[in-house]
C-alpha cells in the first residue's frame, strides 16, 4: 500500500511536470495560505472573546447611571433601599454582598471585577464569571445559556448575556406560563 | 381448435354459459348475492367519503394509527395461508376425500387474498399513488422494507390460487386429464408461499423492535398456528353449504378430519400464547404494559378486555369440541365449533393483535381506539366483496367439478345447432 | 453500461406510467386538479435538475394561490462534511412548550383538525427516566417546572440507522448525507408504516388537508423540510433543514427560554454539539434499539 502510493506520488504526471520553478511557486502559495491560516485562527481566539451580545436588558431610562448617581454622595453602608430601585431585592449570596461589590463606586456606568478593571454591561458575563467558573467556561462554548442567529459562516448571531435569564441580583430562573398542551386524540378540535 | 371462428364460438360459448350460471339461480341465491351487492355499495359510499376527506373520517389518530382495516387484513391473510392445510394431504398423500374439494379450498384462499390486499388499500392514505409500489415502475424497497415483500408475496400468492384451480377447471371443462408433471411444481410451491405469506406478515410485525408487544420472535409461528385454526373452520362451514345448494358430495370424513385438524392446531395455538403470557407475566417487565392493556386493562382503560377473554373462552371450548371425537363427529357441535374459532381467532389475531401493539404507544400515551361506524362499514363492504367473488366463483367452479358445465356439454349444443 | 439500463430502465417506467395514466383515469377523476396535476410526478431523487425547477414553479405558484404570499422553495443540498447532531439539556428543561409551537410556527404544521406537533414534551416523576409509561403529555399547571417532576421533549432523533428509512416500502423517506431523514411528502403512500417502527413518535400523520391559517404560513421554505403539506401523508422533524443547511440554528433552538436545546455539526471538533459529547454526560433515548440516534440529551456537568 504504502509503495503503491509512494509510486504514485513520483509519477510524472501533467502537473508536476510543468518544472521545478512552478513548483516552488505551488509550494510558496500553499506556505502562505498555511500562515494566513495561523493569522486568522489566532486572531479569531482574541476576537472571540468579544461576544455578540445583545444590550443589556436595563430595566426602561435606568441607564446611564451616572445620570443620578454622578450627583450623589457615595453610601458605602449596607442597608434597606427606600427611595429607589425598591423593587431590587438581592437574593444573590445576599448575606456577602452589597451593590457595590458589583457596581463601580466612581464610574456607575461600569461593573468592577476582583482586579480592579472596570467593564461595560455587555461584558457582565466575565463579572459573573469570577465566580461561577464552571458555568463561565461552558457559556463561552455556547452550552450554557443561549444563542440564536448563524451557528456558522457569516450570518449574524446573538449570545444572550447571563442577566438575559437570570436577575443579576436575584438570579434563580422565574417560574413561567407553560404554552397549552396538544389537544387529545379525542379533543372535538382535532376532529372537524 | 385450429380454426379461429371455432375458438371464438367456444369462447362465446363458454361466457354465455358462464354468465347464464351467474345470473341464474335460486331465491336465496339472489337474495344473498343482492344483499352483498348493497352491503358493498353501501361500503364504497363509505369509503368515498374516507377517499375525499381523509383517514380523519375513521377513529385512527397518531397513537393508534391502524387499526380495524389491518386487523382484518392479517386475519384474512391467514385465512389465505390456511389453503396449504388443504393442499398437503389432498395433493401429496392422495387422502381421497378432501381432494375433491381442494380446488374450491384454493378459490377461497384467492377471495380471502383479495380482501385481504382491499383492506390495504382502503388504509392507504393515498390511493392515487399507490403505483409507487409497482416493481419496477415505482420504486419498492426491497428487501429492506416487509412491506415490500409482503406485496410480492401476497400478490404472488393470488396469482397461483386462481392459476392453479383455473388450470385444474378448464382441464375438468375439457374432461380431460390434468398435466400433472406440469401443475404438480405449481402446487408444491403454494405449500410454502402459504406458509410465506403468512410468515412475512409477521414479520411485518415482528420486526419492529419500536413495539415490544408485537417483537417476540413466537409471533411468526403463533400466526400460523391460529391461522391454520380459523382457515379450515371457515372451509368446514363453506363446504358444508355448498353440498346443501349443489350436488357436490362432499363426505363427512372430510369435514372430521379437518376438524382433526383443527384440533392440533388450536392445542400448538393455545400453546404458544400461553408460552408467551408466561414469559411476559412471569418476567414482569415494563414491556408487559399491552398484554396487561389486552387482558387486565391498563389504567382503567378496558376496551379490548372483554373482547379477548371472549376469543380466549371460545378457543379453549373449540379445542375441545374438535379434540372429543364425539363432539367432532357430531355436526352440530361441529359447527358451533367452527363458529368459535373464526370469531375467536379473529378477535385474536385481529384486533386483539394489532391494537395492543400501539396502547401504550412509544411515549408511553395511552390512547383506547374502537372502530367507528365508517371504519365498520367499509370492512362489511369488503368482506361481501369477498363472499360475492367467492360465490360467483363458486357458482361456475362447482358445476365444472360435477361435470354439469362442460365442453361435451357445447359439443352436445353445437351439433344440435348444426341439425337445424 | 450503466447509463443504457438507467434508459432502458427509464423507457419501461415511462412506458408504464403512461399506461398507467391511462388505466387510472377513472380515479384521477375523482382527484382534485392538484391530486391530479402531481399524480405523475417522480420522486425527488429522480428527477432532473430541469425537473425540479418547473416543480417548484409550479409549487410556488400554488402556494401564492391559496396562501396569497410568494414562497422561497429551496432545494438546497447538504453541506459538505457535515452531519447533524442535537444536544438537550435535561437539566434546565422546565416544560413550557415554547419549542412545540415554535416548531409549529416555523415548519407550517396543521393546527387543528387536526393538530400536528413534532415535539412532544412528556411530564416525568422525579425518579424516573427510563420507562415513559407513566408520562403525561397534557399537563398543564399555571407555572412551570412543577415540584417533583422534570420534563422530557421528544422529537425526531434523527437516527442514523433510522427503523423508518428501513421499513418504508417505496423510499419515500431516507437519510439525506447530513443526516436528517426527510420525507418526499409527493411520494408518500400512507401506509403509515413508518409510524408503527418509530420508537420516539417521531413521525405525524395529516389525517385530513392541513389546516394552516393564511396568515401564519411561513414562505421561507424546503422542498423536503416545510413547505405546506397535503392530506394523508406522513411528515416529521427535520432539524428546520430550511434553516440549518444555511447555518442557522433550528427554530426550537431558538425558542427555548431556558437555552437546553443545542445544534451543531457533529464531524467537526469545535461545534457546540462535540462539546457537549465530550465533556457532559450524554445518553440518547432508546439506546438499546441501536437506532444510534443524533439527539444527545445531557446534564449539567
Amino acid at each position: 500500500m504504502g509503495a503503491k502510493r509512494a509510486l504514485f506520488f513520483y509519477k510524472p504526471s501533467g502537473l508536476l511536470k510543468t518544472g521545478r520553478f512552478t513548483m516552488r511557486k505551488i509550494y510558496m502559495i500553499i506556505a502562505s495560505f498555511f500562515f494566513l491560516g495561523v493569522y486568522l485562527t489566532t486572531s479569531a481566539r482574541t476576537a472571540s472573546q468579544e461576544f455578540p451580545v445583545p444590550p443589556p436588558p436595563f430595566t426602561e431610562g435606568i441607564f446611564p447611571c451616572s445620570s443620578c448617581h454622578a450627583s450623589m454622595e457615595v453610601n458605602r453602608k449596607k442597608r434597606e433601599l427606600k427611595e429607589e430601585h425598591t423593587n431590587i431585592k438581592i437574593h444573590h449570596a445576599e448575606s456577602m454582598r452589597w451593590c457595590l461589590d458589583c457596581h463601580d463606586v466612581k464610574d456607575r456606568d461600569k461593573l468592577r471585577l476582583y482586579n480592579g478593571e472596570l467593564i461595560g454591561f455587555t461584558e457582565s458575563h466575565r463579572l459573573c464569571g469570577e465566580c461561577h467558573g464552571n458555568l463561565y467556561r461552558d457559556w463561552k462554548a455556547g452550552i450554557h445559556g443561549k444563542r440564536t442567529g448563524y451557528f456558522t459562516g457569516t450570518g449574524k448571531r446573538t449570545y444572550l448575556l447571563c442577566a438575559h435569564c437570570h436577575d443579576p441580583h436575584e438570579p434563580k430562573f422565574k417560574m413561567i406560563v407553560p404554552e397549552p398542551p396538544p389537544f387529545r386524540p379525542t379533543d372535538r378540535r382535532n376532529e372537524k | 381448435m385450429e380454426n379461429p371462428q371455432g375458438l371464438l364460438k367456444e369462447t362465446w360459448h363458454f361466457y354465455k354459459k358462464t354468465l347464464m350460471l351467474v345470473f341464474r339461480g335460486s331465491k336465496i341465491y339472489y337474495a344473498w348475492c343482492i344483499s352483498l351487492l348493497a352491503m358493498i355499495i353501501v361500503g364504497f359510499i363509505f369509503y368515498w367519503k374516507q377517499h375525499e376527506m381523509g383517514l380523519i373520517e375513521t377513529n385512527l389518530t397518531d397513537q393508534v394509527s391502524w387499526g380495524l382495516y389491518i386487523a382484518n387484513f392479517t386475519y384474512l391473510v391467514g385465512m389465505a395461508a390456511a389453503a396449504v392445510l388443504l393442499v398437503i394431504p389432498s395433493y401429496i398423500y392422495q387422502f381421497k376425500p378432501i381432494k375433491e374439494i381442494v380446488v374450491l379450498g384454493e378459490l377461497f384462499a384467492a377471495s380471502s387474498i383479495i380482501m385481504a390486499i382491499l383492506f390495504v388499500m382502503v388504509d392507504l392514505g393515498r390511493l392515487d399513488r399507490v403505483w409507487h409500489m409497482i416493481p419496477f415502475v415505482g420504486s419498492m424497497n426491497f428487501p429492506a422494507s416487509l412491506l415490500a415483500w409482503d406485496v410480492l408475496v401476497l400478490n404472488g400468492y393470488l396469482l397461483l390460487n386462481l392459476f392453479i384451480p383455473i388450470y385444474l377447471l378448464v382441464k375438468f371443462y375439457y374432461r380431460k386429464e390434468p398435466n400433472w408433471k406440469f401443475i404438480l411444481p405449481f402446487i408444491l410451491l403454494s405449500i410454502p408461499w402459504a406458509v410465506g405469506i403468512h410468515t412475512v406478515t409477521a414479520f411485518l410485525y415482528n420486526g419492529l423492535a419500536a413495539r415490544p408487544f408485537w417483537n417476540a420472535s413466537i409471533l411468526a409461528p403463533r400466526f400460523l398456528a391460529s391461522a391454520f385454526c380459523s382457515g379450515p373452520a371457515i372451509i368446514i362451514i363453506i363446504f358444508q353449504i355448498i353440498r346443501k345448494v349443489s350436488s357436490i358430495t362432499l363426505e363427512d370424513k372430510a369435514l372430521f378430519k379437518i376438524a382433526e385438524l383443527i384440533a392440533y392446531s388450536m392445542f400448538l395455538n393455545l400453546f404458544l400464547l400461553g408460552a408467551e403470557i408466561f414469559k411476559e407475566y412471569y418476567s414482569g417487565t415494563v414491556h408487559m404494559a399491552s398484554f396487561k392493556y389486552l387482558f387486565e386493562g391498563l389504567h382503567e382503560h378496558t376496551a379490548l378486555v372483554p373482547w379477548i377473554w371472549t376469543a380466549m373462552a371460545m378457543n379453549v371450548t373449540a379445542f375441545f369440541l374438535f379434540l372429543i371425537p364425539s363432539t367432532r363427529k357430531r355436526l352440530s357441535t361441529l359447527n358451533l365449533g367452527c363458529l368459535f374459532v373464526i370469531v375467536g381467532v379473529w378477535i385474536e389475531k385481529g384486533p386483539g393483535f394489532v391494537i395492543p401493539g400501539f396502547v401504550p404507544d412509544p411515549l408511553g400515551e395511552i390512547h383506547e381506539y374502537v372502530p367507528n361506524l365508517l371504519e365498520l362499514m367499509v370492512s362489511f363492504g369488503i368482506w361481501a366483496t369477498g363472499l360475492l367473488i367467492f360465490t360467483l366463483l363458486m357458482k361456475v367452479a362447482i358445476p365444472i367439478e360435477t361435470g354439469e358445465f362442460s365442453h361435451t356439454e357445447y359439443e352436445k349444443e353445437g351439433y344440435t345447432v348444426k341439425r337445424h | 453500461m450503466r447509463n443504457k439500463n438507467l434508459t432502458r430502465r427509464e423507457f419501461i417506467r415511462n412506458l408504464s406510467v403512461t399506461a398507467l395514466a391511462g388505466a387510472s383515469l377513472p380515479l384521477l377523476s375523482s382527484c382534485s386538479k392538484e391530486e391530479a396535476e402531481d399524480f405523475l410526478q417522480k420522486h425527488f431523487l429522480e428527477m432532473t435538475e430541469d425537473e425540479k425547477k418547473r416543480m417548484i414553479a409550479k409549487l410556488e405558484q400554488r402556494y401564492l394561490e391559496r396562501y396569497g404570499k410568494n414562497f422561497q422553495i429551496s432545494t438546497q443540498e447538504a453541506q459538505p462534511e457535515t452531519l447533524w447532531g442535537y444536544g438537550l439539556e435535561l437539566s434546565r428543561c422546565v416544560g413550557c412548550r415554547r419549542c412545540v409551537y415554535a416548531c409549529a410556527q416555523e415548519n407550517n404544521l396543521s393546527r387543528y383538525a387536526r393538530q400536528l406537533h413534532w415535539i412532544r414534551v412528556l411530564r416525568l416523576k422525579r425518579g424516573n427516566l427510563i420507562n415513559l409509561e407513566d408520562s403525561e403529555h397534557y399537563y398543564a399547571p399555571e407555572t412551570v417546572p412543577e415540584k417533583g417532576f422534570i420534563y422530557l421533549p421528544v422529537q425526531c432523533q434523527q437516527c442514523q440507522d433510522a427503523p423508518c428509512v428501513k421499513v418504508c416500502p417505496i423510499h419515500a423517506t431516507w437519510q439525506e448525507p447530513d443526516g436528517i431523514v426527510v420525507v418526499d411528502y409527493n411520494w408518500c403512500i400512507g401506509c403509515r408504516y413508518c409510524i408503527a417502527a418509530c420508537p420516539y413518535k417521531g413521525r405525524v400523520f395529516n389525517w385530513a388537508e392541513p389546516n394552516l391559517p393564511k396568515d401564519e404560513v411561513n414562505p421561507n421554505v424546503h422542498y423536503l423540510g416545510n413547505r405546506p403539506r397535503m392530506k394523508c401523508a406522513v411528515e416529521k422533524c427535520t432539524f428546520c433543514i430550511q434553516r440549518v443547511r444555511q447555518g442557522r440554528y433550528p427554530a426550537c433552538v431558538e425558542a427555548c427560554p431556558t437555552g437546553s436545546r443545542k445544534f451543531g455539526n457533529l464531524l467537526d471538533p469545535k461545534s457546540e454539539i462535540r462539546y457537549i459529547i465530550e465533556r457532559k454526560r450524554v445518553f440518547r433515548l432508546r439506546e438499546e434499539l441501536n437506532t444510534e440516534s443524533k439527539f444527545y440529551y445531557f446534564f449539567e456537568s
